[in-house]
């Protein structure tokens, strides 16, 4: 366990101070991190799973609050307590399986040593609460306020027999952590792999003869434009400068590495040269609940651009930077101020941004946003590794995804 | 009298042509077509009223002068069309100073001129003392940033025709009205070699020609130098300076306590309604827009800054960020179309088009001289170019260097563009010397006060 703390503080503390950058890679290391979480913290026998879940969530509410605005952190993390509920859920409807059998060749027997793997409960009991959480809940079970769980509750019966006991315990708890973990290394294939998914999708959108419009670098955007010109469609792409990170210089070198005609254009001249562009395609940050996008500054402006124009705005993003959240103001609390000398030179201005002087406030401020917020009502496609999507299909995605409990950390 | 109207007016097409060199090409044709209906009209008009027919060859005269004279401005005056290979070749004769084109240029603007930036300068200076002492100044003030802007680039050049016309004594066997027109006329080509004109210069210089050919030919040489200082005096004065005053005084009364007021780059027109509106003590806020690869809007900042003015100071791409706390926004214009759209520095349409889907009033600055009647639909049919390497190499940031060595790669291109045109349905209102006017009613002023005070 210590190490597995000292290793929690570090991750905490790279998020901190914003060292690792760009969602996937946040995404990997946090699926990394929880998996050793997992695989060190020791369950008790009873209520295994919410235990599982309360270690995971502990861990989690640390490494959100440390980088608020990364939201595939807390994605991350809750599609890890997705995966341990559902686990454990198909264990309840395996145990249920194989009791309904049991209930079927021979009703007095017990359930202990038949292998099913839930001693110290009555076959009834078991039953009553897996059927329980299959179905859905009845009229009469909510009126009533019965509370509804999505673990099976693990009681203590008194007809239970000691020694059968301890041995399907312990294959029990190997059985609930070895699936988990099985869940978390596909879900971390599906993180490295979302690329190629997404990729794969590109010559069904690019033709020829097409002109492409970009902003800011994404590694996405680089693979779907590389896929497509692989398979020798001819197109062009104008890619934004990303003023003041410049990033748009990153991709416009991959892309000229890779053989594709680009023209750096700077920010300014989007709205001039949208008229004679196909298509918009950019990278999210983070798609949240209603379908609205955020991305690197700049975005709204091209897409309010493209919407004026008719112009298909395309965002690529992999299902790990889908968010359950809604956004309330983004642009305030999902955002992020940089330094403003990315802007202006601080020696020429310094006499203007003195707090010391007069009145205790300077007369000069400088906004610099990391973050762009677009509504889904300006975005025509997402293409995800699921395929292409409407953004009023996202919060469907969801439910796939994520659990209803795991919201609110 | 109608017949022998329509007799001379026919013959007026055979003449006009027979007096100008042989130059067929397009636009020509039809700026001498059209110079020559007016003719028409006024001829047609002179006849209907019974006036005498000295008064119809008058203007039949005029007609002919001013057939010439749009030859000759259609040198400095319209943008030469640079895909057409026999007028590059033949401009390129012409030219004072030689420079070298562009490579690796952008294949949708192969229309405009694009030439390696600083090359005309090693042949510029062996010219140095070739050339007359006008042409270095104002033309090097030009490329190399020093002025910049429509007003500031317009009266530079107007001081400089100052200069000219004093210190011009008209050669033997020639008039004044033609020589000094046709020096006019390659000074503008030196500067359009400098740098493209604006639209405000356009105008002034149609303008300073009309003047100069309007001259009435009895006069001795130091009236008539007189006269046309006192000319170009009074455009600068009138139609520039007191321009802009006027429409300070119309937008401050736009300005209210508590706005929080959004301008982009650095326009002459707001920076004086601004300083105006904080000497008459209202409260309100600036934020200052900026983009690459120009940074005008450090300089207006700075100037704000030293009268105390509070500001906040942005990028391009931070505009949806910050326009929800926006009330209003000031733009400039270097000028307004007869199709309402405002051709001013690019990015103004990106600034234009979100203020307007946050709701909020976009007020555009203009002065009525600066007013075309060109219609433009976007931004790719007649623009300037400006050095794509300062896109490349980004000035003052050191650590963006990732295109270092790329600059020839045939896969790579960078566009510099210096203007864009936003459509009219972003513009709320547009403040002018003759008022504040919707931007439909642009080509209304063009029509009826440009041809008093500047005959086009």
């Amino acid at each position: 366990m210590p190490d597995v703390q000292s290793m929690v503080l570090e991750f905490v503390n790279k998020l901190r101070k914003r060292k690792i950058e760009g969602s996937q890679a946040t995404a990997r290391c946090t699926v990394e991190l929880l998996r050793s979480v997992i695989s060190h913290h020791r369950v008790p026998h009873a209520n295994q799973a919410s235990a599982l879940i309360d270690a995971v969530k502990a861990v989690g509410a640390q490494l959100v609050a440390a980088n608020p605005v990364e939201l595939a952190v807390g994605n991350v993390v809750r599609r890890v307590l997705h995966i341990i509920r559902e686990e454990d859920l198909s264990l309840a409807t395996a145990a249920v399986a194989g009791l309904d059998l049991l209930e079927a060749s021979d009703d007095d027997e017990d359930v202990n040593g038949k292998g099913i793997g839930y001693p110290g409960m009555s076959a009834a009991v078991v039953a009553a609460a897996a059927r329980s959480t299959l179905r859905p809940p009845s009229l009469q079970t909510l009126l009533e306020g019965t509370p509804e769980s999505a673990t099976v509750p693990y009681t203590s019966s008194s007809g239970a027999d000691s020694e059968s006991k301890t041995a399907d315990k312990s294959s029990v708890t190997r059985k609930l952590k070895h699936d988990v973990i099985e869940g978390v290394n596909q879900l971390i294939h599906e993180i490295a792999g979302c690329h190629e998914q997404i990729a794969e999708q590109a010559i069904e959108h690019i033709h020829q003869n097409e002109v492409i419009l970009t902003l800011g670098s994404s590694r996405t955007v680089l693979e779907f434009l590389c896929a497509a010109k692989e398979k020798k469609r001819s197109f062009r792409v104008f890619v934004a400068e990303g003023a003041p990170r410049y990033q748009g210089h990153l991709l416009a070198k991959e892309l000229v590495a890779r053989g594709l005609q680009t023209t750096v254009i700077t920010d300014s001249a989007v709205f001039a040269m949208i008229s004679r562009v196909n298509m918009v395609i950019i990278g999210a940050h983070a798609v949240m609940a209603n379908g609205g996008v955020i991305g690197p500054v700049g975005v709204n402006m091209a897409a309010l651009a493209a919407k004026k124009h008719a112009v298909p705005f395309v965002v690529l993003a992999g299902s790990h930077k889908l968010c359950p959240l809604y956004p309330h103001n983004p642009e305030v609390l999902l955002n992020e101020l940089r330094s403003p000398s990315e802007l202006l030179d601080f020696g020429e201005f310094s006499d203007c941004l003195d707090f010391g002087s007069g009145s205790g406030s300077p007369l000069l401020q400088v906004v610099n946003p990391t973050f762009d917020y677009v509504p889904p009502s300006l975005v025509s496609l997402f293409i995800t590794d699921t395929g292409g999507h409407n953004p009023s299909y996202m919060y469907r995605l969801i439910a796939d995804y994520y659990s209803a409990d795991d919201l609110v950390m | 009298m109608d017949s022998m109207a329509a007799a001379t007016s026919s013959s007026v097409p055979a003449s006009g042509l027979t007096t100008v060199s042989v130059k067929s090409s397009k636009p020509l044709k039809e700026k001498t077509t059209k110079a020559e209906r007016r003719a028409l009209q006024d001829a047609q008009r002179a006849a209907s009223k019974g006036a005498s027919l000295d008064v119809f060859i008058l203007a039949l005269h005029v007609g002919i002068i001013s057939c010439l004279y749009c030859v000759l401005s259609a040198e400095g005056g319209k943008a030469p069309l640079y895909d057409d290979e026999s007028r590059v070749v033949k401009a390129k004769r012409r030219a004072v100073v030689k420079q070298t084109e562009a490579k690796n240029r952008v294949e949708l603007f192969r229309h405009l001129p694009q030439y390696e930036h600083g090359t005309q300068l090693p042949d510029l200076e062996t010219k140095f003392f070739l050339l007359d002492p006008m042409h270095p100044a104002v033309g090097l003030q030009y490329l190399s940033g020093d002025i910049s802007g429509g007003n500031a680039r317009c009266i530079a050049m107007l001081q400089a025709f100052q200069e000219v016309v004093k210190d011009y004594s008209t050669p033997p066997e020639k008039t004044l009205n033609r020589d000094l027109t046709a020096k006019i006329s390659s000074y503008v080509s030196f500067l359009i070699e400098c740098r493209p004109l604006s639209v405000s210069m356009g105008n002034a210089i149609r303008f300073v020609k009309n003047r100069i050919a309007k001259l009435p030919i009895m006069l001795f040489e130091s009236e008539a130098k007189a006269a046309l200082q006192s000319d170009i005096q009074r455009l600068i004065s009138e139609k520039i300076v007191a321009a802009d005053k006027a429409i300070v005084r119309h937008a401050v009364t736009k300005i209210r306590d508590g706005d929080v007021l959004l301008t982009y780059g650095s326009p002459s027109a707001v920076e004086m309604v601004l300083l105006q509106a904080h000497e008459l003590r209202k409260k309100f806020r600036v934020l200052v827009v900026d983009s690459l690869p120009k940074l005008e809007g450090q300089l207006l900042l700075r100037r704000l800054i030293k009268r105390g003015i509070d500001c906040t100071y942005t990028h391009i791409n931070a505009i949806s960020y910050i326009m929800h706390e926006v009330t209003k926004v000031f733009l400039g214009a270097s000028s307004v179309l007869s199709n309402g759209t405002v051709y001013s520095r690019v990015g103004t349409a990106c600034v234009a088009m979100v203020a307007s889907a946050f709701r909020v009033p976009v007020l555009v600055c203009c002065e009525a001289y600066k007013f075309h009647e060109r219609v433009q639909l976007d931004s790719i049919c007649s623009n300037e170019l400006g050095d794509p390497n300062v896109i490349s190499k980004v000035h003052g940031r050191g650590d963006i260097n990732y295109l270092d060595g790329l600059t020839n790669n045939a896969n790579l291109q960078f566009l510099n563009l210096m203007y864009d045109a936003t459509p009219s349905d972003y513009i709320s209102m547009i403040i002018t010397d003759y008022g504040m006017v919707p931007p439909t009613s642009v080509p209304v002023i063009v029509r009826e006060y440009q041809k008093e005070h500047l005959l086009v």
